[in-house]
């Protein structure tokens, strides 16, 4: 492999942006796919599953080898809450990086989430200096829309493979109007997974963490509709 | 917060052939039965014989760096099979059972 397509695959990687080398085990030419650039490649049909399973894996022709790199999915919590407390642990056991976001420092203290990234400020100021991007989840768990809101807004923008929302249907009716009347479309805001997690009948905050968890699962592995055959 | 990842192969081999050394790298490109390491996994080697990464757990990394050295010194990739099928072929194997494809390959 030519050493400048190992420091672009590097380059991709540490950017948190996906990319696939394109091996031929028989004569040992190599390139890099960049994501952006793979939609007119030759192989983009399985490049494009390939980069939803994240699995690395030798073609049917048994000579073409695919490394595939995507990011370590990122879980971004909004709200230091009880939901919180239980779906960071289990998060990271996933295998998920996890940060928790709260301004209220009341809520937002070490000894509440002692394993876990707790940034205790306001998130358009973390999302200045750790923007969200294609491989993060968000789980906006507030309840306060001076809160919630503005990182929702964000996650639709920056195409985060799963956002969700707490609250009840009358709750998320006026996050809608709310969002909606500061200029996000409508096709975006029904990416809003609300009421958030998976409907399991969960009733405490752990059960609630199993059921946003079993969600974004789904959001991260599941192809989407129309689109089949991926591993 | 510490992650949970493995080191970052790729970066070390990236940067040991800044330093100017030679670098082979070997990567798991199939595998059968209960191996080990996954698809994917990436084990560096020098030309010195220094490595870090894994393929197997230990398994075969003694064997793979050897034909890494050669692979560096041929300046030509090369695809290793080991398994409890190749024991004479190889004479080391995987523990578990396991078969596994490896191709290495020189970064230059």
């Amino acid at each position: 492999m030519d050493a400048a397509i190992l420091s672009g695959l590097n380059a991709e990687r540490a950017a948190r942006r996906a990319a696939i080398l394109v091996t031929d085990t028989i004569d040992g030419h190599t390139r890099l796919v960049k994501k952006a650039e793979a939609a007119h490649d030759p192989l983009a049909e399985e490049l494009a599953r390939r980069f939803r399973s994240g699995r690395s894996g030798m073609l049917e022709d048994g000579r073409t080898f695919l490394t595939v790199s995507v990011p370590p999915a990122w879980l971004v919590m909004i709200g230091a809450v009880h939901i919180s407390q239980a779906l960071a642990p289990m998060a990271r056991m996933a295998g998920l990086d996890a940060t928790i976001i709260d301004p209220r420092t009341a809520f937002a203290t070490p000894e509440r989430f002692p394993d876990v990234e707790l940034i205790a400020e306001w998130p358009e100021e973390v999302l200045k200096t750790r923007p969200l991007d294609a491989y993060t989840a968000l789980a906006a768990l507030t309840h306060d829309p001076k809160i919630d809101d503005v990182p929702l807004t964000a996650a639709l923008e920056a195409g985060s493979f799963y956002v969700g929302a707490l609250g009840s249907r009358k709750t998320h009716a006026g996050r809608i109007e709310r969002l909606s009347g500061a200029g996000v479309g409508a096709d975006a805001l029904k990416r809003i997974h609300a009421p958030i997690g998976l409907d399991i009948g969960a009733a405490s905050p752990a059960e609630i963490a199993v059921a946003v968890l079993a969600e974004l699962i789904a959001a991260l592995r599941k192809a989407p509709a129309g689109e089949s055959g991926a591993a | 917060m510490e992650k949970l990842f493995e080191k970052d192969t790729l970066a070390t081999a990236e940067a040991w052939r800044k330093e100017g050394r030679e670098v082979a790298l070997a990567t798991v490109v199939e595998t059968w039965g209960s191996a080990p390491r996954p698809v994917g996994s990436h084990l560096v080697i020098d030309g010195e014989g220094n490595f870090e990464g894994s393929v197997s757990g230990g398994c075969v990394e003694g064997a793979v760096v050897g034909e890494a050295l050669e692979v560096i010194g041929a300046h030509q990739a090369k695809m290793l099979e080991f398994g409890v099928a190749d024991e004479t072929a190889w004479r080391v194997g995987l523990s578990c059972g396991g078969k596994i494809r490896v191709f290495v390959e020189p970064v230059e």
